[in-house]
């Protein structure tokens, strides 16, 4: 006799996620954004994103999600690295210690009068680094069954 | 350029992150890695000059004033190191081209390596302790990916100590850390001294001085704390058991040599003599291990350890000679020990084995690796005119300056045994009746002997040309008996 696999209806699970993951990620960008003043940044932002894609990976499965997302999570951490590095690395060409950080505000349209860092370019590649490592750990650990 | 110091450290950085995207193209990241290491060596050279004419540099991390920043420092002490380390990653990576094999390759052994350094040569140059933790697990990481690459069941099983052992040793740093900037206030090390001698160091601190040689020293392997490095050394390939032997335990070494000459300096009679008997205790158990292993690879492991225990003996004595000789004896046993490591790794790769007792005969076919294998192991013991030679002689020196007469008497006759221990080596492998040999390959084995003789030919320079060295060192040892030194140049711009 022939056994079929029970399939398991995870269709509320499924359906959840598609739009929990978006309320995830848009508020590990507001807390991406709130990180140089109050709580928050490219680590705990990142670590966020993270957990959303995991919830995709848990309602899906890691086949779909990598369908859905056609990332080289090392080469997003290579390139955080690099942001990082680059952004630390700038002061050395106009004479400044490494690591000094520039900032002004500017009147952008829509936003008013807002302050912008060159420290959330480092940040942003920790964001990257984060979401990068995380994402390789589950895939490898996910793969082998 | 204020950043230049930086350079060394950032470019091996740099090329590490960049290898990651060449994973597949293992040509390109052996082309990429040599250049680099290349570039990062002369630059370090011009960094050690440069503190050389104009004194001590450094540079606070983000324009912050001296004590509340990060400062890096380049100094005597931190330039050599540096450069040993850079040149030595050099000769060691060329090594690997013929030995670590394409698996391990496709794997980011490469970019491992580059962050080793980047972690290696960030604490002997970072002016801040708890920067220097961070520098620490940078390069444990780093390491930790190194010891189970590849993923060999006995490399995993000494990996899980391995871990084991530098998280506990890591958790301790950071409390050993906390409990120092509860009393003392600061981070930045020169202002760390400077407020120890303004206290005038209270037991509290002696205790701080304690629970850091346990830190160190399970990083540097001394006398009790050594138990997990000859088996997990074992493990890993031979390049890797190189770049490791080479490096990591010097760090702790920099690091126990650091703080009991710039913190520590108010209670010599005690933390001093405490270095010393546990230095003299780090010699016994070495020599005892040297000489009761049959193989190749757990000798040289157990001459690591002896090696810690020479140069703590010359940090213990705190005077000139004897801090002039530990920092010509640590550089020496740098080159020394990658060179030895490479040597052996040859023996092995002709011979299949590691076990002394199937060896031998080898010098009918290879004279040349035979004679260079003799050198290095004179070398190692320190008979003149070779590197190891002056260092040895300071320290004893020094040892004798101090008043430590019968301990400095000791250090000499363990010479003798760490001579016989590596001579060993010398008569079973090379003399005697022929012994197991397996089929090799010409060109690897090229690739294998060339970095192997160019590091003992520099070793052999770095002993007849001490001459030239001894100016590099002189400031080494100034800056070490002399903190003022250090800490003025770190708090020169700070506001009063």
């Amino acid at each position: 006799m022939k056994v079929t696999k029970l399939k398991t209806n995870d269709l509320i699970l499924q359906f959840t996620a598609k739009i929990v993951f978006f309320i995830i990620f848009f508020f590990s960008i507001h807390i991406f954004f709130a990180g140089h003043y109050t709580p928050g940044g490219g680590f705990v932002g990142g670590l966020l994103t993270s957990s959303a894609i995991v919830l995709l990976v848990i309602a899906f499965d890691l086949k779909t999600v990598r369908k859905i997302l056609p990332i080289n999570y090392m080469y997003m951490t290579a390139t955080g690295l690099i942001l990082a590095l680059a952004t630390a690395a700038f002061p050395i060409f106009v004479g400044k210690p490494f690591f000094t950080h520039f900032f002004d505000y500017f009147n952008l349209p829509l936003f008013g009068k807002t302050s912008l860092h060159t420290a959330a370019l480092f940040d942003l590649g920790v964001f990257l680094v984060v979401v990068g490592v995380t994402m390789t750990i589950i895939q490898t650990i996910g793969e082998d069954e | 350029m204020i950043n230049f110091l930086l350079f060394p450290i950032l470019i091996t950085f740099f090329t590490g992150m960049i290898l990651i995207f060449f994973q597949k193209n293992i040509y390109l990241q052996r082309t990429i890695s040599l250049i680099s290491l290349g570039v990062a060596t002369i630059c370090a050279l011009f960094v050690m000059l440069k503190v050389q004419r104009d004194g001590i540099q450094s540079v606070t991390f983000g324009d912050w004033p001296a004590p509340y920043g990060i400062t890096m420092v380049a100094d005597g002490v931190s330039t050599l190191l540096v450069l040993t380390s850079l040149l030595l990653t050099f000769f060691i990576t060329w090594y690997s081209f013929g030995s670590i094999g394409k698996e391990r390759e496709h794997f980011f052994y490469y970019p491992g390596v580059m962050f080793i350094l980047t972690g290696v040569n960030g604490a002997f140059t970072t002016g801040d302790i708890f920067n220097m933790f961070v520098f620490f697990e940078v390069l444990l990481m780093s390491s930790y990916l190194l010891i189970v690459l590849g993923g060999e069941k006995k490399q995993l099983r000494e990996s899980i100590q391995y871990i084991l052992v530098n998280i506990i040793s890591s958790a301790l740093f950071v409390i050993t850390v906390a409990y120092l900037y509860s009393i003392i206030g600061t981070l930045s090390m020169a202002d760390i001294a400077m407020k120890i001698t303004a206290i005038n160091q209270p037991g509290i601190i002696t205790t701080i001085a304690v629970l850091f040689l346990m830190v160190f020293g399970l990083k540097a392997a001394i006398f009790p704390l050594y138990f997990w490095l000859p088996s997990s050394y074992a493990a890993p390939p031979i390049p890797v058991l190189a770049l490791f032997g080479a490096l990591l335990t010097k760090v702790g070494v920099y690091a126990i040599m650091r703080t009991y000459t710039l913190f520590f300096v108010h209670d010599i009679a005690f933390t001093h003599q405490m270095l010393l008997i546990f230095a003299v205790l780090t010699i016994i158990a070495g020599c005892i291990g040297a000489l009761a292993h049959f193989d190749v690879k757990q000798i040289i492991i157990y001459n690591i350890v002896i090696a810690v225990g020479v140069i703590l003996f010359g940090v213990a004595q705190m005077n000139f000679d004897g801090l002039e000789g530990a920092m010509f004896y640590l550089v020496h046993d740098m080159i020394i020990k990658a060179a030895l490591f490479m040597l052996v790794g040859i023996i092995v790769y002709i011979t299949g084995t590691s076990d002394l007792r199937k060896m031998g005969g080898l010098m009918r076919k290879y004279p040349s690796l035979g004679w260079f294998y003799l050198i290095a192991a004179f070398g190692l013991a320190g008979i003149p005119p070779l590197s190891g030679f002056v260092g040895k002689l300071l320290i004893v020196q020094g040892g004798f300056a101090a008043g430590n007469t019968w301990s400095s008497i000791f250090i000499l006759a363990s010479s003798l045994i760490v001579l016989l221990s590596v001579i060993r080596i010398f008569l079973y492998a090379f003399w005697g009746e022929e012994g197991q040999t397996v089929q090799i390959q010409e060109k690897t084995y090229k690739q294998l002997y060339y970095p192997t003789v160019i590091l003992v030919v520099i070793s052999i320079a770095y002993g007849v040309g001490s001459e030239w060295v001894t100016p590099f060192m002189d400031s080494a040892a100034r800056v070490l008996t002399n903190p003022s030194i250090y800490i003025e140049a770190v708090m020169k711009g700070a506001q009063p």
